[in-house]
């Protein structure tokens, strides 16, 4: 039997304004808790919300930029629960009208393909606090620093099919977000959370299959590996004869596995009512406009010009501009030496091992855009090899200094002196006539043989392709 | 001393015939000795009244004071007073002392006034007869055996028994102009945003409104100039300037239009107290006004959509007393479910829980339709016959309440007949509209309040009217001797 697999995913982006979403707390991450939390995120009585503008704005923003309707008339509703870390017993959401309405998310797969995925709405609400069950002797500390903080969550249509899909929409939206400016979007940080609805059913059904939700998904590898044992579990319980509970789940990642929540804890009735302590928000096309004359280039159109302007091919475009820094730091360093491919290797290629490998952000990279533009410029001039510049690069990234300096520190500079290298090549053909020999009958492979050797002798200085041009010409003699 | 009342005594001090801190002291001895019988007083501020007093004094002499500096006033025990402990009339909040004070008490504090005390009000402002406060019944001052109307029955019994000379109130249905008519007081509540919330112990959100309770509009006018404006910390609150409410209080009232709406006449109005509103209306066409009857037609839905909306409201709003952060707290909770049930079901009283029982029912999945969406519609139609009848008239004028105070006890077997002492003041909350009561008579010595309602922010005009109606009859000055 084949199945398909269906998934919508909801995620909640934290925005990165400086206050809190109704009140002038500061959403600053890691201070001691309770600090950031004023008597309006305490619930205090007679206390009232006043919406902050900036995040309607970057709401806004985030609306115009997956191309969605934008509401000039949104509402802010409570949803009623009972929980210590919520402290008014209600939060402050959006439910019938969202400040964003339906867009939609281009990404591109795997295979090169791309695939368009509906976004149903994207609406503001407040952050819970946290409950801390540590060192409280078996009491339960509530820390508010968190509570009140805006989040935006973005709802797709049912529309991904995989689990790769999945992540492919989730790192567009990352990126998505952090172009914007609107969010950290750290999932580790938890300023990027996902949801998603997971159902299957068989190939060619249109209707769907009973969906569960599984929680709180904090990386993107955990939501592939969630989607996969998620969509195993339920496969087998049909082909089981069984039948999909329509519940809450939550994702375990340390035994790779999804388990029920108790039905108490998702049970919940959460009596929706428009708050009447804010007015509805009402915009009006001129602010929108005002919105728009703020978007940077999106992912998207970055990508189109980098293919475009630079040359580069669309894998490479696509690698660059997925990351608004990266792309920042790509075109300052293009910027510095003036050749787009090479600067495209360099930044794709080896600064991103080594960020990789390190696991520090391209912001924090111990080379700069300029300095790495400097080492280019000294391939380009022939001052250094493939090879030199990668060992001139390490000793750049180990804080040696910029190219100039630890290639003269370290003796790195090839050696490009034409009547030098001539006199290598000749007393190495010299010394080889045999080869020469073969040369002469048509072996040309027999080139690198001797380009081995003027290597011996030069210690690897010798200009490689001076040398190759300086041995063409005599072998042609 | 005691007669006087606010704009009085401010000539008095501005004449130096008394100081604030004699003023004060005066008060605060009278409250120790009468209020024992009246209860009007959750909490009496001795000492921070006294100081406020020594401050204004001190204001005054070196030439720094202004209009009401050193009057002192009582605040209902909703708004929050930095430092004093503020209540609700509730177990809940029995020893809650806010760290901030409400926007209202704030102006009042600026504008040099002195708090006497926190005045006695219904559990979370529940109630229309004061008996559902957790600190006891309050008793009205022209008979102690009945309720001085609720939920503001400690403003009102206070001002009325001279233990303050004005005071703060909230009105959700009516709970600032149905004490007023039960105690023979003037009862303002403004339009909906006209004063700031903030700090105001929520009960219905889009149904509060502080006002004033005082023994005349001109004091009334007064108290509105310090209270009114707009509140940047309240979202609700409408930014449109105010004005001095004491300008045009002596306005002549020739022309004006006053409209009588049949429903406020119909069955169930006590026929002594529709008399002394028939005896006041023809004062009014002596001032110069002409009255005609108009009609609200959904008068009658008022009570019941106001049940259904102010008390899903009020289920969230005190949701936040859940003895987690502050409040009252249950003994040795067992696990957070025991700690929730239980401090809630220890910390509010009866009526508080019917509420909350009732909001949380209307809100509810596939209940929420039938009662909350149809109760907003019948908002809007309440408001519409309002718009529709301000085409015609510039006033509507009825009774407050449809019979005088009643006996403690005798209303409390029925929630829905308690209910129905709003019949006609809550429309005027669920349209936003400001409503003032003033006094009309004595039927068997009990005040009868004469109710007039006004177009969106026609304070000013309320209190002209008022107070033009008080300089030609005496009501308002009649007192329960205490």
């Amino acid at each position: 039997m084949t199945w398909e697999t269906v998934i919508g995913l909801e995620v909640h982006v934290q925005l990165a304004t400086a206050s809190k979403l109704f009140s002038g707390s500061s959403t600053r991450f890691g201070a001691e808790p309770n600090t950031q939390a004023n008597i309006y995120d305490l619930a205090m009585p007679g206390t009232l919300p006043v919406l902050n503008r900036e995040a309607l704005r970057m709401a806004i923003k985030f609306g115009l930029a997956i191309d969605a309707e934008i509401a000039m008339t949104s509402v802010f509703d409570r949803k009623n629960y009972f929980y210590p870390d919520l402290p008014k017993g209600y939060q402050t959401s959006q439910l019938d009208f969202p400040t964003v309405g339906k867009g939609s998310l281009t990404v591109t797969l795997e295979d090169g393909s791309s695939k368009t995925i509906g976004i149903t709405r994207a609406h503001m609400e407040e952050d819970a606090g946290k409950s801390l069950h540590e060192d409280f002797h078996g009491q339960t500390g509530i820390d508010l620093n968190r509570a009140g903080t805006p989040l935006l969550e973005i709802v797709s249509e049912p529309e991904i099919r995989s689990a790769d899909e999945a992540v492919a929409y989730l790192k567009k939206l990352h990126s998505l977000v952090r172009y914007l400016g609107i969010s950290d979007a750290d999932m580790s940080k938890g300023n990027m959370r996902c949801d998603a609805n997971v159902s299957i059913r068989q190939a060619g059904d249109t209707e769907f299959g009973t969906r569960t939700e599984i929680k709180n998904i904090n990386s993107f590898r955990f939501v592939e590996k969630a989607i996969h044992v998620e969509v195993e579990r339920q496969i087998d319980i049909l082909e089981d004869g069984g039948r999909i509970v329509q519940e809450t789940r939550l994702y375990d990642s340390d035994r790779n596995e999804t388990r029920s929540m108790r039905s108490k804890e998702v049970a919940n009735d959460y009596r929706y009512f428009p708050e009447p302590d804010l007015l509805p928000i009402t915009i009006d096309e001129a602010y929108i406009e005002a919105v728009r004359a703020t978007l940077p280039e999106l992912p998207d159109a970055k990508r189109e010009r980098f293919m475009s302007e630079y040359k580069l091919s669309e894998y490479d475009a696509l690698v660059l501009a997925a990351e608004r820094e990266t792309a920042d730091f790509y075109e300052a360093v293009v910027a510095e030496c003036g050749d787009a491919k090479l600067s495209a290797n360099w930044v794709s290629v080896d600064l991103q091992a080594y960020l990789n490998q390190e696991e520090i952000d391209i912001d924090d990279s111990p080379v700069s855009p300029v300095q790495l533009g400097g080492l280019i410029k000294k391939i380009i001039d022939g001052t250094l090899s493939s090879k030199t510049a990668k060992t001139a690069f390490a000793l750049m990234l180990a804080g040696e200094g910029d190219a100039d300096t630890v290639i003269n520190n370290n003796d790195l500079a090839q050696n490009s002196d034409m009547e030098a290298n001539t006199n290598i090549v000749v007393s190495v053909l010299k010394n080889h006539p045999d080869q020469v020999e073969q040369y002469k009958s048509g072996n040309t492979k027999v080139i690198s043989f001797f380009v081995g050797q003027v290597m011996k002798e030069t210690k690897g200085k010798a200009n490689p392709q001076q040398v190759n041009e300086i041995l063409k010409d005599e072998l042609s003699k | 001393m005691f007669e006087l009342g606010i704009a009085d005594l401010a000539r008095g001090l501005e004449a130096g015939d008394f100081s604030s801190e004699e003023l004060t002291s005066a008060y605060l001895a009278r409250i120790k000795e009468k209020d024992s019988v009246l209860n009007s007083y959750i909490t009496c501020c001795e000492e921070p009244a006294l100081q406020q007093a020594k401050a204004a004094d001190a204001a005054r002499a070196s030439g720094k004071a202004t209009g009401l500096s050193g009057v002192p006033i009582a605040h209902k025990d909703i708004f929050c007073t930095d430092g004093i402990r503020t209540t609700c009339g509730s177990r809940m909040l029995e020893t809650f002392i806010a760290p901030y004070n409400a926007t209202v008490v704030e102006k009042f504090n600026q504008a040099g006034m002195v708090t006497l005390g926190k005045t006695n009000m219904d559990e979370f402002a529940m109630g229309s007869s004061n008996e559902t406060s957790y600190f006891g019944a309050v008793h009205n001052p022209w008979d102690l055996e009945r309720v001085p109307g609720g939920s503001s029955g400690g403003s009102a019994a206070a001002v009325a028994a001279h233990l303050a000379p004005g005071a703060t109130a909230t009105d959700t249905g009516g709970s600032i102009r149905q004490p007023a008519a039960f105690c023979g007081l003037t009862g303002l509540k403004p339009t909906y945003g006209r004063v700031s919330r903030w700090g105001m112990i929520a009960f219905a959100s889009s149904l509060d409104q502080a006002g004033t309770m005082t023994r005349n509009a001109e004091d009334s006018a007064l108290m509105l100039n310090i209270m009114a404006g707009h509140d940047a910390k309240d979202s609700t609150s409408i930014d449109i300037a105010t004005e001095d409410y004491t300008a045009n209080l002596d306005k002549p009232l020739d022309g004006l239009r006053i409209g009588i709406p049949k429903e406020h006449f119909a069955e169930g109005l006590k026929p002594e107290v529709e008399q002394k509103i028939r005896e006041a209306l023809t004062e009014f066409e002596k001032l110069g006004a002409t009255i005609r009857e108009i009609s609200l037609p959904n008068n009658g839905l008022s009570v019941p959509a106001y049940y259904v909306i102010a008390p899903a409201e009020a289920s969230a709003n005190l949701s936040r007393y859940d003895g987690v952060r502050y409040g009252y707290r249950c003994d040795d909770p067992k696990d957070l479910e025991d700690m929730y049930k239980r401090s809630r079901s220890e910390g509010f009283g009866a009526e508080v829980k019917r509420r909350i029982m009732v909001g949380t029912y209307a809100l509810s999945a596939g209940y929420y339709d039938a009662y909350y969406i149809k109760a907003q519609k019948i908002r809007r139609l309440i408001k519409n016959d309002f718009d529709k009848a301000f085409q015609e008239v510039d006033l509507i004028m009825g009774p407050t309440s449809p019979h005088t105070a009643f006996k403690i006890g005798a209303q409390n077997n029925d929630p829905v007949t308690m209910y129905l002492e709003d019949i006609y003041t809550i429309a005027v909350n669920l349209a936003g509209l400001p409503g003032i009561s003033i006094p009309a008579g004595l039927v068997e010595n009990l005040p009868v309040g004469l109710h007039i309602v006004g177009k969106s922010f026609a304070e000013a005009q309320l209190l002209n009217v008022a107070h033009k109606f008080q300089q030609q009859t005496d009501w308002h000055t009649h007192t329960p001797g205490i």
